[in-house]
This record gives C-alpha cells, sequence and structure tokens, in this order.
C-alpha cells in the first residue's frame, strides 16, 4: 500500500493557545463550580430551610452570574458569525470524559426527580421564597425542576443569542424560546396557582401534553377552575385540533417546535452545544420513525381507551384504560421524553425525545411533510458537499444529502430551527414558505439525481 | 464495459455515480491514494477547526460504494500502458480498462523560492496535507502564510482559529486583484485584519530560511524583511497533477489535453476536473478551471458520453462562491476587476463594510446584465443563472432584484438601497416590484419529475 500519511484527529489540539481558557473565563467557571458546590450543600444539609433566601441568591449569583461571564467572554473577541472552533475537540461537546459525566449527573438528576424527591428536598426549600413570591405556597419538587429548566433555556439562550448574533432569524426565534418557556411554561401556571386556578399550560397541547385530552384531567379542569377551566379545555382542544395544523400549514412545524415548545427550547438553548452528536445515519433514521410513530400510536391508543372507558363507565374495559395511560405516563411521560429526551443531550444529541419520541412532532411532522408550504430551499448548484449542514443539524437529517442535489429538504422530522442554514459556508439553504406546487425542488442540473432514491414515508 | 476512474475527487467521483445510473452493467472502478472513501475536499478547513471530524465531510455513507458496485482501490496508478490498456499501481498491481478518466486533480505550485522544501513549509490541497499542517502547527505560535487567493485566506482563518499569530504576504495591490474589483477585495482585507492578521499587501516571499535541523526558521520577504517563523504556508495556486501520465503517449501541456469531450488524443482515454486543459477554451472561460463545481459539472457532462450518448461541455452560466472569513461571497457570470470597454458596473456597499452587490452591465442597447458580484448577501442561483442566459436588461434586473434575495427571514435586505445608487446616478425612478416577487417566479419554475418542463431553465437545458 502506498505510504500516504492519513489525517488523524487524535494528534489535532496538542497545544492549542486558542482554546485556553482566559481569565475571565476561569472567573466564570470558578463561579459557577461554587454554585453548583452551593447546591450540593443544600442537598445535605438545611441550610435552604434555614436561610433560604441567602441561599436562593448565592445560587443564582453562582449558576446564572458564572455561566454569563463565561459565555460574555467566549463571545466577545470573535466577529458575528459561526465559529464552531475545537467543537469536535471538545470534552463536553464531542462525548469526552466531561460529556459523558454531564450525561450521568443529568439523567441522574431525572431519576432523583422521579423515584427519590425526598433527596432534593433541601434544594426544594431553596426555593421557597420563588415559590411564595408567585403562587403563594412552598415549593415541591415541581416547582424546583421548573425553576431549574427556565433558568437553563434563559442563560443558555443568551448564549444561543450571542453565538448566532449575525442571524436576525436566530435572535428572535431565541427570543421566541425564552419568552415562551419564562412566561407560558412558568410564570403563567404559578400564577394560576396564586389565584386558586388549576395549573395549566397554555403552550402545552395534546399530545404532548397527552392528559389535556384525558377525560379525567378535563373534568378536573372544569370543576376546579370553572369559567377559567372551561376555557382551558376550549383552548386546548382548539389548538390541538384547529390552530396546529392551520399555522403547520403556513409556516410548517418550526412555529411550534422551535418557536413555543419547551422541549425544543430547552433543547435549542441548553443543548445547542450539543446538537452535532444526533446520529444521522440511515439506520437512527429507520428507528426515528418506528419508535416515533409507535408512540403517537400508544398516546392515540390510550386517548381513546380512556375515552370509551368514561363513556361506558367502565363498563368495557374496567381498569385496562387505568394501566395504558399509567404505563404511558410512566415509559413515555417520565422515561422517554425526561431521562433519555434531556439526560443524553451529552451523548446523542439536542433532540432525542423530539426526534424520537415526541407524539406531537409526528403529527406536526405529518402536516409538514403532506400539508405545508414550507422547505427548506436549495440554491440550484451551489452547494460544495462540505456537510457543515448535515453535522449540525439536531434531528439527525442528512441535509447535504438533499442540497448536493440541489433538491429541497422536505422532512417531516425538520423542526425549521435554521441552523443548517446559519452554518452553511455558501448561501446555499433557505427556510421558506411558499406555494406548495414545486415545493420539491428540481434537482439542479438533472446530474446530481442520486442512485437509490429514500422516499420520506412521514 | 470496465470503467477506471483516476482520483476519487467531486469529478471522478460525479462520473461514476451518473454512470451507474445510466449503465447497471458497467463495472467501475475508482484507484485513489489519497483517502479510502471520497471526501468533500473544500471542508478541509473545517476539519483542522474542529467543527467537523473527517467522517462528517464524507457526502456518502461508507456503504453507498459497495451498493453501487463502485469498486473503491485505496493505491496510486504509476504508470499507464495506453496500448495494452492496463494502469500499473504502486502496489506492483496491474488493472485492466476498457475506458480510462483521468480525475486526479491538482497540485500545490511553489515558484521555486530559497527554502521551500524545507520542513514546516508546504500547500493545502488534501488530507495529507492537512496531516502535515498538524504536525508542523502544533508548536508554532507565528505562522507566515503566503499568496492571496482562496486557499491562503482558508489558511490564515485556519491558524487563527487555533490562536496562531499569521502574517500574510500578498503580491497584488488589492485582495485577488486579478479576478475581483478593488472595493470587494478591500473588504476582504478589512475581513482578514479585522480577524486579527498582519496582512501585508503587495508582498513577497524572497526566501526562507532553516534553522539547523532544516525547518523553516524565518522568512525573508521581498522588502527584505526578516519574519521569524517555523510555520510557512505556502497558497500560491494549484497545477495539475499529471506526473504519471508521462510516457503514456498521452498529450498535456500543463494539464492533459482534452477536446469538449473530454476525450485525450488517445482512444477511450479521458479527463476531466482540475487535472484537464481544454484545447480550445471555451468562451470567457479559462483552459483549466480548478473549481468544484467545474469538476462536478465535467464528470456528470461524460457520463452521457461515457453511456453511449456523446455530449459535449456545454457550462452553465457561471457561478462560484467561497467565504472570507466571516463574509460569505457569491458571484454570477462575469464580473471583470477592470470595467471592460462598453460595460457599466453599479455597486452598493453597506455602510457597515460588510455585504456588497454588484451588478456588471453592458452600457449599449437593452443594457444586458452580464454578471453580480455578492459579498454578505445570498442570492438564487437559479434566478441568475436565468437572467444571465436571457440577457435581461439592468432596469429589469434592479426592479426585481429582491426576487434573487436567498437571505434568512426577517434579514435586513440591501435591494432597495442598490436601486436608489442606479437611480441615482442615472435619474432613472426604477421601483422595486412588489415582495413575494420570487414566489411568482418559483412558480414558473419546471416541476419536479418533468424533464422536458425541466428543460425551461434555459442556462441548465443541455442537460
Amino acid at each position: 500500500m502506498p505510504d500516504i500519511p492519513t489525517y488523524n484527529a487524535q494528534i489535532a489540539l496538542a497545544e492549542n493557545p486558542a482554546h485556553d481558557t482566559s481569565s475571565v473565563q476561569m472567573v466564570g467557571l470558578i463561579v459557577f463550580a461554587l454554585g453548583l458546590l452551593g447546591v450540593v450543600v443544600a442537598l445535605f444539609s438545611d441550610l435552604g430551610a434555614q436561610q433560604p433566601i441567602l441561599m436562593l441568591v448565592l445560587l443564582a449569583v453562582g449558576v446564572v452570574g458564572g455561566p454569563l461571564l463565561y459565555i460574555w467572554d467566549s463571545y466577545r473577541s470573535t466577529g458575528a458569525g459561526i465559529h464552531n472552533n475545537g467543537v469536535m475537540f471538545s470534552s463536553n461537546q464531542a462525548r469526552g470524559l466531561i460529556g459523558w459525566v454531564a450525561g450521568i449527573v443529568l439523567t441522574g438528576g431525572y431519576i432523583l426527580l422521579y423515584w427519590f424527591p425526598t433527596t432534593l428536598e433541601g434544594l426544594v426549600r431553596v426555593v421557597d421564597p420563588l415559590a411564595y413570591t408567585l403562587r403563594g405556597t412552598a415549593a415541591d419538587r415541581w416547582f424546583l425542576y421548573g425553576t431549574i429548566y427556565t433558568i437553563a433555556v434563559l442563560v443558555m439562550g443568551v448564549r444561543a443569542i450571542v453565538k448566532y448574533r449575525h442571524s436576525r432569524y436566530q435572535i428572535i426565534r431565541t427570543c421566541s424560546v425564552m419568552f415562551f418557556q419564562l412566561g407560558f411554561a412558568f410564570l403563567i401556571p404559578q400564577l394560576l396557582l396564586l389565584f386558586n386556578q388549576p395549573e395549566f399550560y397554555f403552550s402545552y397541547f395534546w399530545p404532548l401534553k397527552y392528559d389535556y385530552l384525558w377525560p379525567g384531567n378535563i373534568s378536573y379542569i372544569i370543576e376546579s377552575g370553572a369559567g377559567l377551566g372551561v376555557f382551558m379545555v376550549f383552548w386546548g382542544a382548539m389548538m390541538t385540533s384547529i390552530a396546529t395544523p392551520i399555522l403547520t400549514y403556513f409556516f410548517g412545524k418550526r412555529w411550534y417546535c422551535s418557536w413555543v415548545c419547551g422541549c425544543g427550547g430547552l433543547a435549542e438553548t441548553a443543548g445547542d452545544p450539543y446538537r452535532h452528536l444526533s446520529d444521522k445515519s440511515l439506520g437512527s433514521w429507520k428507528i426515528e420513525r418506528w419508535l416515533v410513530h409507535s408512540v403517537l400510536l400508544f398516546v392515540i391508543v390510550t386517548t381513546a381507551l380512556l375515552w370509551i372507558n368514561s363513556a361506558t363507565e367502565g363498563g368495557v374495559f374496567g381498569g385496562s384504560s387505568q394501566m395504558f395511560s399509567q404505563w404511558y405516563g410512566f415509559g413515555i411521560g417520565l422515561v422517554f421524553s425526561g431521562v433519555v429526551g434531556v439526560g443524553f443531550y451529552p451523548v446523542m444529541g439536542s433532540r432525542v425525545w423530539c426526534r424520537f419520541g415526541c407524539p406531537m412532532a409526528a403529527v406536526l411532522g405529518f402536516q409538514q411533510r403532506f400539508f405545508s408550504r414550507f422547505r427548506i430551499t436549495t440554491n440550484g448548484g451551489q452547494c460544495i458537499s462540505c456537510g457543515n449542514c448535515s453535522t449540525y443539524c439536531e434531528m439527525g437529517i442528512d441535509v447535504r444529502w438533499y442540497a448536493q442535489r440541489g433538491q429541497n429538504i422536505i422532512r417531516s422530522s425538520c423542526v425549521g430551527c435554521g441552523i443548517c442554514s446559519a452554518v452553511c459556508p455558501r448561501g446555499v439553504l433557505n427556510l421558506e414558505n411558499g406555494p406548495r406546487e414545486g415545493r420539491f425542488g428540481t434537482p439542479h442540473l438533472n446530474l446530481i439525481a442520486d442512485l437509490e432514491v429514500l422516499e420520506d414515508p412521514a | 464495459m470496465h470503467l477506471a476512474i483516476i482520483g476519487n475527487g467531486i469529478t471522478g467521483v460525479t462520473c461514476a455515480r451518473l454512470v451507474r445510473k445510466r449503465d447497471p452493467d458497467a463495472r467501475i472502478t475508482i484507484v485513489s491514494d489519497e483517502s479510502d472513501h471520497f471526501y468533500s475536499r473544500t471542508a478541509l478547513m473545517y476539519i483542522y477547526m474542529g467543527h467537523m471530524t473527517e467522517a462528517h465531510t464524507k457526502p456518502y455513507a461508507d456503504g453507498f460504494w459497495e451498493e453501487n458496485r463502485i469498486d473503491l482501490v485505496r493505491d496510486r496508478v504509476e504508470r499507464i500502458d495506453t496500448a495494452s490498456k492496463q494502469l500499473h499501481l504502486q502496489s506492483g498491481k496491474t488493472m485492466g480498462y476498457d475506458a480510462l478518466l483521468i480525475a486526479s486533480g491538482s497540485t500545490s505550485t511553489f515558484f521555486g523560492w530559497p527554502g521551500q522544501d524545507l520542513g514546516g513549509v508546504q500547500g493545502l490541497y488534501g488530507l495529507p496535507d492537512l496531516a502535515e499542517m498538524e504536525r508542523w502547527t502544533s508548536d508554532v505560535e507565528q505562522a507566515v502564510v503566503v499568496g492571496g487567493g482562496l486557499i491562503g485566506v482558508e489558511m490564515a482563518e485556519m491558524l487563527r482559529a487555533r490562536g496562531i499569530h499569521v502574517t500574510f504576504l500578498v503580491r497584488e495591490p488589492t485582495y485577488m486583484s486579478y479576478l475581483i474589483p478593488a472595493e470587494e477585495g478591500r473588504m476582504i482585507e478589512r475581513q482578514i485584519t479585522g480577524h486579527g492578521i498582519d496582512l501585508r499587501m503587495e508582498t513577497e516571499l524572497k526566501e526562507i530560511l532553516p534553522d539547523d535541523s532544516g525547518r523553516a526558521r524565518a522568512v525573508v520577504t521581498s522588502d527584505g524583511e526578516e519574519i521569524p517563523t517555523r510555520f510557512v504556508g505556502l497558497t500560491t495556486g494549484v497545477n495539475p497533477s499529471i506526473g504519471f501520465v508521462e510516457g503514456s503517449g498521452i498529450e498535456t501541456s500543463r494539464g492533459v489535453l482534452i477536446d469538449r469531450y473530454f476525450r485525450t488524443n488517445v482512444p477511450d482515454v479521458y479527463a476531466a476536473g482540475d487535472c484537464a486543459e481544454f484545447r480550445e477554451p471555451l468562451p470567457d472561460r479559462k483552459p483549466i478551471e480548478q473549481l468544484w463545481y467545474t469538476g462536478r459539472e465535467h464528470g456528470a457532462t461524460l457520463a452521457y458520453t461515457l453511456t453511449g450518448e456523446p455530449r459535449e461541455y456545454r457550462p452553465s452560466v457561471f457561478y462560484n462562491s467561497a467565504k472570507y472569513f466571516d463574509i460569505e461571497y457569491q458571484t454570477y457570470g462575469r464580473i471583470d476587476p477592470e470595467l471592460p470597454v462598453g460595460e457599466q458596473t453599479l455597486y452598493w456597499e453597506h455602510p457597515d463594510g460588510n455585504r456588497s452587490i454588484r451588478l456588471q452591465y453592458s452600457a449599449e442597447g437593452e443594457k444586458a446584465v452580464v454578471g453580480a458580484n455578492l459579498m454578505g448577501v445570498r442570492h438564487r442561483h437559479a434566478v441568475w443563472a436565468d437572467w444571465i442566459s436571457q440577457k435581461q436588461g439592468i432596469e429589469y434586473v434592479l426592479s426585481n432584484l429582491s426576487a434573487a434575495n436567498f437571505d434568512p427571514e426577517f434579514s435586513d435586505q440591501g435591494e432597495p438601497a442598490v436601486i436608489a445608487v442606479y437611480n441615482a446616478a442615472n435619474g432613472t425612478s426604477i421601483q422595486p416590484r412588489a415582495r413575494k416577487g420570487w414566489k411568482r417566479w418559483m412558480a414558473k419554475l419546471p416541476m419536479r419529475g418533468n424533464l422536458e418542463e425541466r428543460r425551461l431553465v434555459d442556462s441548465f437545458a443541455h442537460l
């Protein structure tokens, strides 16, 4: 064999001054580490119960101030534009030691939250002052979770805005997910509790928020919310059945998945550093289609059973529909969307749940694929097949496969985050809403037409 | 038929894929000494900078080749025996062929500078160069890049991404003045200096000085200045990589000489892409065009000839693209660095100095637009190909210019300002057509699956 040196990434970045941590970044990291230390202290002591306000302020400075300082210093010296320098060499971002530790900590956090909530008691007490202010009662683990989740979206949202500040689409979209998380998924539900109304999330709909169309929950909301409760049930049903198809027709599923949804919001902000870790192989695409549609089927069957059961007052199925709903809540609601969906960010990328599990994404995907004006347009023959688009697609779409043929990208899974367009160095990709006629585009020059044409069934 | 292809770059691979599509029975073998699989050469910089790994730059999954029965051989062709139709490989093996495509690409060109063979001195063309660059730059803080082309600015960006100080020697008075007008050249210069690079215009390399170990220690510039550096990137262009063709009876000049059907003087031997040189260049085109897009179009056109449907090379309206640090560049048609007699130029630059649009058009008759340069602005390839091939006049183009815009949603569009510049200079009152013009225009585009209608787009019709 010819003796040709092969490129070896292992030797990359032995000593790389560009990736040395600056002194300001170091201060940010230390402040963050102290904040995490404070979290551990709070978990294992009753300081939270004794000095909740002091602890809350200290922890907030640590886990919010530290990262913001780090982010500010990381991006202030680079110009606006795409600078994914060193991503593939990063221990955190390229499944190195830090990445795996982060994955284990996140996964462990969800396990504690769901099944060992008493271990979090010390930390729950820290957010008591916030809970009393917002909703007039003491905090519980779900309030703690919502607080951490919202902080993550806001802090990392700032990072996303700074990182993608060359693109007005990215700035506006990131502001949108931050707004919906803070307002619709955090403040409003708490304020509803303050006014003795049922806790309700106006930005989540069936089938993602599966119990919003389950009979038991509907009667609970109407009973405890009276007139407002009726509106909530109406809102949920209307969004699922009318608003969703209409909005998806005009804008694609992005109107929800990368502009409104809280799961998407976390993925686009806290998950952004891990977006390239999604698997792009054909095999994972096949798994994705089977899994996500199975979950959709599961939630439809479960919902139908519950309604039949409710209508017949248990006459047909007895307790079996309860068993379905319990297993759905456990398997999909807790394990899949939480433990796996977020816990695996640093290993499988930021959209594990959205891609493989979310039934809402499956429904929106059908609509996007078959009844929408949305597409990602490929700009003629300008593609240089570099692979940045596919690499940074969080949904694991091999964008380049379409782009290099000059074919538009119309995939049910595409959430329309627009990062493929942002990272493209040649201006090849653009998110557009346009006439459905000719939506798939014409493979340019008729020459990059591929040998095996994969049809996207959904 | 056994088609042997030398080189697994975009030219050879595009040809192989299309031959397979058109002829299920052909036997196809691609020989490459550079890599096991086709990768995107244009993405080399991103591997070094850590945006992607080498695996990310492969446009097809590894199983693709076997699935489509395209044999890949990792070896180097040392000699071609055209009489017996045999390739002699470095491993000692031979390989017969019925048809041969030479698509061996380029090598970096050096100009006989003293010290150009020292350690730490290199060009940048392929994966081996990248491996070299990793080795030579692992312990340097100061680098010198010589040659102000596209690869030069890429290499400078690569080094900056690793925190290495770069001194950049450029011969021309403004950046790429042999290809693009001075305004755009100066914009590129601002990008380069704005990213902390010590840019020396009108400065050439005189020699590279060695240390005791045979590695570069410093460069001496044409001004006589000595700049200490242990890494020297020579990005002064590329030449066809055709050493192995010597003695085969295949005629060469700088490249392998071909006609418009990619035929060499030897029957059943073809050449295409970077390494091929047209005996008679096409109008407004160079005899050797070392571009990704050109290689792709060569490979595709030739595939028809190789499968029994001879097809002359009639390229589409010229287009090219690049990225100079944070500024994307697209060009369509013909833009001359020095305006030819009988033509006009219209140039708009955003006050921030990072965006511009230039149109070049005939001063006479219908004032047909001949080309466009876009800096920091994305435009639609298909719209421009249409306008240029149909010789649309400047005023028509201006009033529809927004239809060509391809910037992301919510972007601040510069097209109305371009019209204002034209109106101010010519006393006209051209108004932009209603927004969403592109949608009407797109609606006229031929639909997928209808080959006859597809031919409506003139510039693409030949394929």
